[in-house]
């Protein structure tokens, strides 16, 4: 075991001041000691994405990063997503669309997808499927995610 | 059925705006203070004796609070089968929480860690020493049975279901066709792993589990079976839960441990499983090899089938006892009208994850043993794939159908209801069979490699007892429907608030379902088996029905009006013929019916009811799979280029909530069919341990399902019709994806083993010279 280290990650739009081995991972400081249980861990190997946050605007995957890497950039995760009780439109068309059954997945989709729409909002459908078939989700078959995600973009387009 | 409200609509779910924001609470989200972290620390070995354990440096080190070997905890017996599944030839073979001289899976837990942090937990089982000397490893069902302890066998069971004059028919048969077919290993891989919490509350002298599913009742009686105590002193409570498909929620030894440690330690005990052990220690199924044959007159019409089974249950026997195995052989006719029937099952053990039920247990894998069949039949006679099954299907007129087998001990089957030829006539339009056929041959003159196929299967639910349900309406007009159901993300709360809304006449949304807490009500069936829907919803039916009743009652009273003049519009009563005359709300009623009230009268204090609702029997839904496929003849590689699944629930409580259950379960069938196997190497060394090898189907691999959901047979055995949805997604795909590919390369019988991958189909056209 090796001495701890202070750091300050600054998480949707607040600091939280942390004393983190450089060992643990992002995605584990964030749900333990920051209190943010939203990013979900399903492989914490980088294949499944449910772990999906953004950092400094890009999708990364928090169980492949560590805490220490990490201080002082801009983290986003799903928590961070809706204003007050206002859903982002991303997460209003997941529940209008039934994009989500155990709902395990959906913070990895939702910031995956919000990652993507914030860079290219005119993104093509082929490029959607592309992207999103970068995470896992063993409930709906996806076509429900697809239709949200479209749905989404058609509505913050609108906006 | 008449149209509902909101019964049958496909509303948004009341599940969801947690769920979106973050706010969920899966089991790992949940933390009690001063909790230790337990850790497991598993054999390395398919097979071997334990010679010694060595925990000391494990134990030195800072952090760690305790270490426990078997010999820690010689009161805690194997972990049990559930009540109903009990079998006293099974009860060697149960798998102890430690492991107990012997080890009999890679995975097996051997030595458990408890310490103050996760990570330190983690580098303490690395510490543990562990010698092993190495016995014989059986790695497949087909080899002969070995030693499971002096005096005992790998095989723990032989099993038979007969039917008819199997031999007689055999003998006058037109053709017998036999085929030799495998299905592989899968499971239900839920994107949230496996964790459970101890917690023990010494003031009150209550234990309680954090981070169960499915069947929490049921697991409550066995633990308290198994540690001693009372069911009121043992409280099972349910979080959210990422995804069951019949794994998630059984009990396993780590749900002990965290129980006992808890109490033995005085302090919570957290556990959560990492991806790793999930896929080498949650219960897996499917892996069976069938040597199926199968007599036919010179029609195609099946005079007999039979089938010998081995059966790979694994390391243990856990909680379903030999119940996958029987579902095998219990659904293997299906929908067909089979006079004769035989089917032998050798339920054996070997040195791998120990097996129960995945999605569709037994179902996934007899409709692909059927399908086959019928398909070679197809081939050998010339005669199309849609005939002969048209040939074969059970008639509306013999409904109920009956099953009665020989053996006083299996359970007869009847069919409540259904039109099979129907709904396969309307997947096969929908689907456009006829124009596609044209299709194909076009476009395999033009060298491409494509075809397809069909699955036509039979599923099961709604299997009784009984359930029960308490509804209670405040003085502020809300509704909480208390309910002994599990939610694993399918809509378990949406569901019964549509059927209470729809009998009480309230919002939905304005109803609170619990489920899944053992302290809210005594009895609760749980969501197995696809059962959740048909018997809690039944309860929930005439739960709502008993308030409604006792609503209009006092409110008939209070505003001078005959009770059947009265309707109740969103929670409001008023009379129907005049909806602007006077009204009450069911709130204000629960204020009148308050304990002293002075209008109260003889009647109950309180506006709530419980009821329980009996089903006769159990209910099967019917489905229909079609599936085109196209072969990259150098790769072998498959693209699924249609599917779909057509499917009659009876009646749909939430159509956008049924067809998420039938495409995702597709979806998991395709890769059961396709991509998903665990594989293990001769030494029981598992090879598929990790998501990148146990490959689970994304985005890239998912075809636009197409979903037909028909409402053309309800139950007659409930009161909403309801035969429920959770296992027809899966149940059929595995054979129409055969089917498919074997016509795509025009060798019909062709494909034997599950998954089909891009190796085996290689093999299977180099063989062919391909
Ligand atoms: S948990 Fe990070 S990718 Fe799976
Ligand atoms: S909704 Fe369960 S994993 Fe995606």
């Amino acid at each position: 075991m090796s001495a701890r280290v202070n750091l300050t990650l600054n998480i949707n739009e607040r600091d939280y001041a942390v004393s983190v081995e450089p060992r643990h991972t992002l995605a584990d400081v964030i749900r333990d000691q920051c209190g943010l249980t939203g990013t979900h861990l399903g492989c914490e190997h980088g294949v499944c994405g449910s772990c999906t946050i953004l950092l400094d605007g890009e999708p990364v995957r928090a169980c492949l990063i560590f805490a220490v890497q990490c201080d002082g950039q801009e983290i986003r995760t799903v928590e961070g997503l809706s204003e007050g009780n206002e859903l982002h439109p991303l997460q209003a068309s997941f529940r209008d669309n039934h994009a989500l059954q155990c709902g395990y997945c959906t913070p990895g989709f939702l910031m995956l997808a919000a990652g993507i729409l914030e860079r290219n909002p005119s993104i093509s459908d082929e490029d959607l499927r592309d992207v999103l078939s970068s995470n896992i989700c063993r409930c709906t078959g996806y076509a429900n995610i697809v239709k949200a995600v479209r749905a989404a973009v058609a509505e913050m387009g609108r906006r | 059925m008449p149209e509902g409200k909101v019964l049958g609509k496909p509303v948004t779910r009341l599940e969801d705006q947690p769920l979106v924001t973050g706010r969920g609470r899966y089991v790992g989200d949940i933390n009690f203070p001063h909790q230790l972290h337990m850790r497991i620390a598993r054999s390395v070995h398919a097979h071997a004796e334990i010679r010694s354990i060595d925990t000391s440096r494990a134990r030195a080190l800072p952090g760690v609070f305790a270490v426990w070997t078997s010999d820690d905890i010689p009161e805690v017996g194997p972990v049990d089968f559930r009540a109903d599944r009990a079998s006293e030839v099974l009860k060697p073979y149960r798998q102890p929480v430690l492991a107990r001289g012997r080890v009999r899976y890679v995975g097996d837990p051997v030595v458990a860690i408890f310490a103050e942090d996760a990570y330190v937990a983690e580098d303490a089982a690395e510490l543990v020493d562990i010698d092993y000397s190495p016995l014989r490893i059986i790695v497949s069902a087909d080899e002969d049975p070995g030693e499971f302890e002096p005096g005992r066998t790998t095989e723990a069971a032989f099993l038979t279901h007969t039917f008819g004059d199997v031999d007689g028919a055999f003998a006058k048969a037109h053709k017998v066709i036999e085929l030799d077919l495998h299905t592989g290993r899968h499971s239900g891989v839920p994107l949230e792993t496996r964790g459970a919490i101890g917690r023990y509350d010494a003031a009150t002298d209550i234990l309680e589990l954090h981070g169960a599913a499915k069947v929490l009742h049921r697991n409550r009686d066995t633990l308290v079976n198994m540690l001693g105590c009372n069911p009121d002193q043992l409280h099972v409570h349910e979080s959210h839960v990422g995804g069951g498909f019949g794994i998630r929620g059984e009990l396993y030894p780590e749900d002990v441990l965290v129980l006992v440690a808890a109490k033995r330690l005085g302090r919570p005990v957290k556990w959560i499983e990492d991806r790793y052990e999930h896929l080498m220690c949650a219960n897996q199924g499917r892996e069976q090899h069938h040597l199926a044959r199968v007599a036919v007159d010179k029609d195609g019409r099946i005079l007999a089938m039979e089938d010998k089974i081995f059966h790979d249950q694994g390391g243990y026997v856990r909680t379903h006892g030999y119940n996958v195995a029987n579902r095998t052989m219990c659904m293997l006719t299906g929908l067909y009208d089979v006079p004769a029937f035989r089917a032998v099952t050798h339920y054996r053990l070997t040195n791998k994850t120990p097996c129960a039920t995945y999605r569709a247990p037994g179902r996934f894998e007899s409709t692909f043993v059927r399908e086959r069949l019928v398909d070679a039949v197809a081939a050998e006679l010339g005669l199309d794939p849609v005939e002969i099954r048209r040939r074969n299907l059970i008639r509306p007129e013999q409904m109920p159908y009956k099953l009665e087998f020989d053996e006083a001990n299996v359970e007869n089957l009847e069919f409540d209801s259904g039109d099979y030829p129907l709904l396969f006539k309307k997947a096969l339009d929908m689907f456009g069979w006829n124009t596609l056929q044209e299709e194909l041959k076009r476009r395999r003159a033009a060298g491409e490699m494509i075809g397809a196929g069909m699955g036509l299967f039979l599923e099961e639910g709604g299997r009784g007892p009984s359930d029960g349900a308490r509804i209670a309406v405040d003085s502020r007009g809300g509704v909480e429907v208390v309910t002994g159901g599990a939610s694993l993300g399918q809509g378990f709360e949406t569901a019964m608030a549509q059927i209470c809304a729809e009998a009480l006449g309230v919002d939905y949304r304005k109803i609170r379902v619990i489920h899944g807490q053992t302290d809210r009500i005594p009895y609760g069936i749980g969501a197995h088996a696809t059962r959740a829907t048909v018997l809690t919803g039944g309860a929930v039916h005439v739960t709502a029905l008993a308030v409604r009743a006792k609503a209009l009652d006092m409110a008939s009273e209070l505003l001078q009006l005959p009770v059947d003049s009265l309707e109740i519009v969103d929670g409001t009563v008023r009379q129907r013929s005049n909806p602007r005359g006077p009204t009450i709300t069911l709130g204000d009623i629960a204020k009148r019916l308050a304990p002293g009230s002075k209008v109260l009268g003889g009647r109950q204090p309180g506006l709530w009811a419980e009821e329980f609702f009996n089903p006769k029997d159990t209910v099967f839904p019917y489905g229909v799979h079609l599936a085109v496929v196209k072969v990259d003849p150098g790769t072998g590689g498959v693209t699924v280029e249609r599917f779909m699944v057509a499917y009659d629930v009876g009646r749909a409580v939430n159509p956008a909530m049924v067809e998420g259950q039938l495409v995702g379960g597709c979806l998991q069938g395709l890769g059961g069919a396709l991509y998903e196997e665990f594989i293990y190497d001769d030494q029981g060394q598992p090879l598929a341990a990790t998501l990148a090898d146990y490959l689970l189907p994304t985005l890239g691999e998912a075809p636009d399902i197409e979903v037909l959901i028909t409402e053309d047979a309800p139950s007659p055995l409930n009161p909403l019709g309801i035969k429920s949805a959770g296992e027809g997604g899966i149940n059929g795909v595995g054979a129409a994806i055969a089917g498919a590919i074997g016509d795509a390369i025009g060798r019909p019988g062709a494909i034997r083993r599950m998954p089909v991958t891009p190796q085996r189909l290689r093999d299977i056209l180099r063989a062919d010279g391909r």
